[in-house]
């Protein structure tokens, strides 16, 4: 054995993006492996279950997982890596705020599960059959995880030391991190890896957001042409730059698309939708009611716009109605 | 009580999975489960969001064919809208979609699947990766994969604004024209990606081909399936991954019937089983009849050898002449040996390559008429292309603000379902006798299905198994 | 819904309509006690993120009163809140929360018996909609 400090990797209910982020670190990926022995990474290694088993409590320097936790498995492999971990990361916004899966807290466990096994227009399930937890066949048993009713972020389930961002986080942050690691340089507990302005302030478009935005109409990408040099809100579409962390190199605006808010909120505000509520209200500049009314109805969709990414951690953590049935 | 050994997790896929053997009372397999313990439920939470947040919503399905999902969602929105891109964004949208197949495609060969052929499939598991792959080929071209990965993936940053996720997609054309500067960019790049696919074919000539025990896995029945295949065709029945019709041969590789993607639900249908979170997709017309092959049964399959198998060509002159070298050298079409699928997706590679390479030369990529404005009330749209890992379909149905009001995904690694699952039990019966479960032994039913390079994070989920009255089967 | 007492929240500004319910308690009028009073320096303060910590800590109902537009001594503070509560509401309503559950009125420190009306129809509002469920 070496005397390496040793990593691990795992996925939670999550897309596979944070993992091609760290193989997206290129030549920068040789360099991390001959610093590092990784012990555990399924998408390119072949460690098992068993050999995490085996491992000591606190035998791991860092566990970086990414995804979102929805299944009973999920929460045991977090719970486990936990233990035998010193610092685990919660990678991606998956992780850290429940990402796009969590858009699921919107919705009822048996609404999904109907959805998918009865409902689509391609299924043939006369007998409204649905997976199983436990299916024993001539004295064999098979089991599935427990789908739970719940998404819920990396943190809700076990303590998590730091935060890299994103959906997915750039490499060039990935990379950061494990140099923090390595070279023993992290900042206090808890922190997010990433910039603490919001990405306004670093956005190349900048310069063209008035100091004072008035709105008077919402405009819809699919209706609508717009200077691809300007600052998307001065062209009256919603971005969401104001109320979302930097770092991600204004990936989506360099591509003449608005933020979507993956890097999650800045520290100061704890709930990504009803900071975006509230920016996006400050800049409309009617207030007759009608008028206001119509302005406001033009947004598509602003409860999954404003939690694209963060449904799961926010303060009601998804629709009321959820856990009844 | 029956013996069990359990692969957990299986690896180097994309997503989650887990293999159960069961051995009767001689240490032989009586049975297999092959499972994907995850469930996201996009069908379902992507209502109520708005349309032209669809593509870059459920491409958050997977990491891994992003732009896949990105690139049918913005072809249903197009057919939603009703509005055709203008030719310089179809022919962006179709470089990007070929830069991604091209690196997905390697990210395969060397990370995933090929560490099995290229390090061995018995060599000791710590070097079955890719730093076992860097040790054997070389830390030069170790590099080269590195470095070749990184630039093409900076066109789809390019056309798309992130190496990953693409955002541009729009109905009727894309969000960011390119310039001139740019495509001569692309140009230096598409040219050493078709030169590097082209190494990679000598590759697999050399560590598999030229080897002895792997040329004859390669034709081994152990491997083999007697299915239908479905792949994209042009007017031409040539492979095709952003365009075209669907073209299902039978398993003595005529053709069964062609369709568009918007009558997809006249010809495949999915079952449910207690025991199984995943759905698995059959040919409707065909039927379901079990896990089983040959002509009779309803299983088909995608992805790189059906498609070469589903078409009369590549479009493209060098990948044309590997695909008559690799009929000619496995007995003429169809191909039905799954490790043959390695083969067909380097021929792929080389055909994503020289295709990237006659769009960046096309001199109407930079037109800067990107976008046509739609002008009709939404109400519903169909969008297909082909995934690395098979034919994926977007189907969205919205009010007449464009609000989803219910949408179906049928995605690739699902068409594969049946076959991944009838092939790890083939695969295990062969390899494991009286008991005998060496690691190596237990990696070879792993190569059953990376062989498919699955994706189980698309899949969401699956557990195919069958009655036991119904004999043998998974 | 019977034997249900709905919980309200009411946000109130320091300076109008928190008078305006000083008003109405020295006037001896009864209102329905299902309400409790936070007090704020201007509706202009009351951050969304109060308003779904309320719905989250058992509020069946969440009520924001402020002076009437032109009166804010923060001069648009209740003009804000006004935008705000727009868009806010067809969040809450993703979320499940029926739009009435949260609801906006001025009311002046002279308004005794407007706040009183308020409060009552607010709470007969809360009993129809029965609990928040949870
Ligand atoms: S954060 Fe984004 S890239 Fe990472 S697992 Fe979640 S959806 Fe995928
Ligand atoms: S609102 Fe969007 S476009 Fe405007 S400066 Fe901020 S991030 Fe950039
Ligand atoms: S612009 Fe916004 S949505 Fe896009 S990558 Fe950056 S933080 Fe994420
Ligand atoms: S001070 Fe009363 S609303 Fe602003």
């Amino acid at each position: 054995m070496t005397g390496k400090p040793k990593i691990a990797l795992y996925w939670c209910s999550s897309c596979g993006g944070c993992e091609e982020s760290v193989i997206d670190l290129a030549e920068d990926l040789l360099t991390v492996t001959a610093a590092v022995d990784i012990v555990f990474w399924p998408v390119a290694l072949d460690f098992k279950y068993k050999d995490v088993v085996a491992m000591n409590d606190g035998e791991i320097t860092a566990t970086l997982i990414n995804g979102a936790i929805r299944m009973g498995e999920q929460e045991h492999m977090a719970k486990m890596l936990r233990k035998k971990s010193r610092l685990v990361i919660a990678h991606g916004s998956c992780a850290h705020l429940g990402g796009v899966v969590g858009l699921a807290n919107f919705y009822r466990r048996e609404d999904l599960l109907s959805r998918l096994y009865q409902e689509v227009p391609t299924i043939n399930n006369p007998q409204g059959i649905l997976p199983q937890l436990e299916t024993i066949e001539s004295g064999r048993k098979v089991k599935l995880p427990d789908f739970h009713d719940t998404v819920k972020t990396l943190d809700q389930v076990v303590e998590v030391d730091y935060t890299i961002p994103g959906c997915p986080p750039t490499p060039e942050l990935i990379k950061e991190a494990m140099m923090m690691v390595l070279e023993d340089r992290l900042p206090p507990r808890g922190s997010v890896l990433a910039e603490k302005k919001a990405l306004c302030d670093t956005c190349p478009r900048r310069d063209s957001k008035p100091d004072k935005l008035r709105i008077t109409e919402f405009k819809r990408v699919y209706e609508t042409e717009w200077d691809p040099e300007k600052c998307f809100l001065a062209e009256g579409i919603i971005c969401l730059g104001p109320a979302t962390r930097g770092g991600c190199n204004a990936r989506c605006i360099n591509a003449n698309m608005p933020c979507r808010g993956c890097f999650g909120p800045t520290d100061d505000v704890r709930d990504q939708g009803a900071k975006s509520s509230s920016f996006l209200a400050s800049i409309i500049d009617v207030t007759d009611k009608e008028a206001l009314k119509k302005i406001v109805d033009a947004i598509p969709d602003p409860g999954g716009l404003f939690y694209r990414y963060g449904l799961a951690s926010s303060i009601l953590k998804g629709k009321m109605t959820r856990g009844r049935s | 009580m029956s013996k069990r050994i359990t692969i957990d997790p299986i690896t180097r896929l994309e997503g989650h999975g887990k293999i159960e053997i069961f051995l009767d009372n001689h240490k032989d397999v009586e049975r297999v489960y092959f499972q994907v313990p995850e469930l996201r439920g996009f069908e379902k939470f992507c209502e109520g969001r708005a349309a032209e947040e669809m593509p870059t919503l459920t491409q958050k399905i997977c990491g891994v064919c992003p732009t896949a999902h990105h690139t049918a969602s913005s072809k249903a929105l197009d057919a939603l809208f009703g509005v055709e891109p203008p030719p310089a964004a179809k022919k962006l949208r179709e470089l990007m979609y070929n830069a991604f197949m091209f690196e997905d495609h390697l990210l395969h060969f060397y990370f995933l699947g090929g560490p099995d052929f290229i390090v061995g499939p018995m060599a000791p598991r710590a070097q079955r990766n890719i730093l076992g792959v860097i040790d054997k080929v070389g830390v030069e071209m170790g590099k080269k994969v590195i470095d070749i990965r990184k630039r093409v993936r900076g066109v789809n940053a390019l056309v798309g604004g992130s190496a990953l996720y693409p955002v541009c997609g729009l109905p009727g054309g894309v969000s960011k024209a390119m310039t001139e500067e740019e495509r001569a960019q692309i140009q230096v790049v598409t040219k050493d990606a078709v030169e590097f696919a082209k190494l990679t074919l000598n590759i697999f000539d050399d560590v598999v081909l030229n080897h002895k025990g792997l040329a004859k896995w390669l034709t081994s029945d152990v491997f083999s399936l007697k299915t239908y295949y479905m792949g994209l065709v042009d007017d031409h029945d040539k492979v095709n991954f952003y365009d075209g019709k669907l073209r299902v041969v039978d398993p003595n590789g005529r053709e069964f019937v062609k369709f568009e993607a918007k009558d997809y639900l006249e010809h495949l249908e999915e079952r449910v089983e207690p025991w199984s979170y995943q759905k698995i997709l059959y040919l409707k017309n065909v039927g379901w009849k079990g896990f089983i092959d040959g002509q009779d049964s309803g299983v088909f399959r995608v992805a790189p050898l059906a498609r070469l198998n589903a078409s009369e060509g590549m479009a493209t002159p060098l990948a044309q002449a590997e695909y008559e070298k690799m009929f000619h050298a496995l007995g003429g079409k169809p191909v039905h040996n799954t490790l043959a699928y390695h083969w067909a997706r380097l021929i792929e590679v080389l055909y994503a390559a020289e295709r990237m390479d006659e769009l960046a030369r096309d001199e109407e990529l930079t037109s800067p008429h990107i976008r046509n404005l739609p002008h009709q009330t939404p109400r519903e749209g169909v969008g297909v292309c082909e995934a690395p890992r098979g034919t994926l379909f977007h189907h969205y149905e919205t009010d007449e603000k464009a609000i989803v009001e219910k949408l179906n995904l049928l995605v690739a690694t699902q068409n594969n379902a049946a076959a991944i699952c009838m092939s790890v039990e083939k695969a295990a019966r062969a390899a494991i006798k009286g008991g005998d479960i060496s690691n190596g032994k237990l990696n070879v039913v792993e190569m059953a299905f990376r062989a498919y390079d699955p994706c189980l994070a698309c899949a969401t989920h699956c557990l195919p198994g069958k009655k036991a009255t119904d004999g043998p089967c998974l | 819904m019977k034997g249900f007492e709905p919980k309200i929240i009411g946000f109130l500004c320091n300076w109008c309509s928190y008078e305006g319910a000083d008003a109405a308690g020295r006037a001896r009028k009864a209102y329905p006690a299902n309400l409790r009073v936070l007090r704020v320096m201007c509706s202009g303060r009351v951050d969304p993120q109060f308003i779904l910590e309320a719905f989250k800590e058992g509020a069946d109902g969440v009520m924001i009163l402020g002076c009437h537009p032109g009166d804010c001594h923060y001069k648009e503070g209740n003009l804000q809140t006004l935008k705000r509560y727009y868009v806010l509401k067809r969040v809450l309503s993703t979320l499940g929360i029926e739009e009435d559950r949260l609801r906006l009125d001025w009311i002046s420190a002279g308004e005794g018996d407007k706040f009183v009306q308020v409060v009552s129809e607010m709470t007969e509002r809360m009993r129809q909609l029965g609990p928040l469920p949870r």
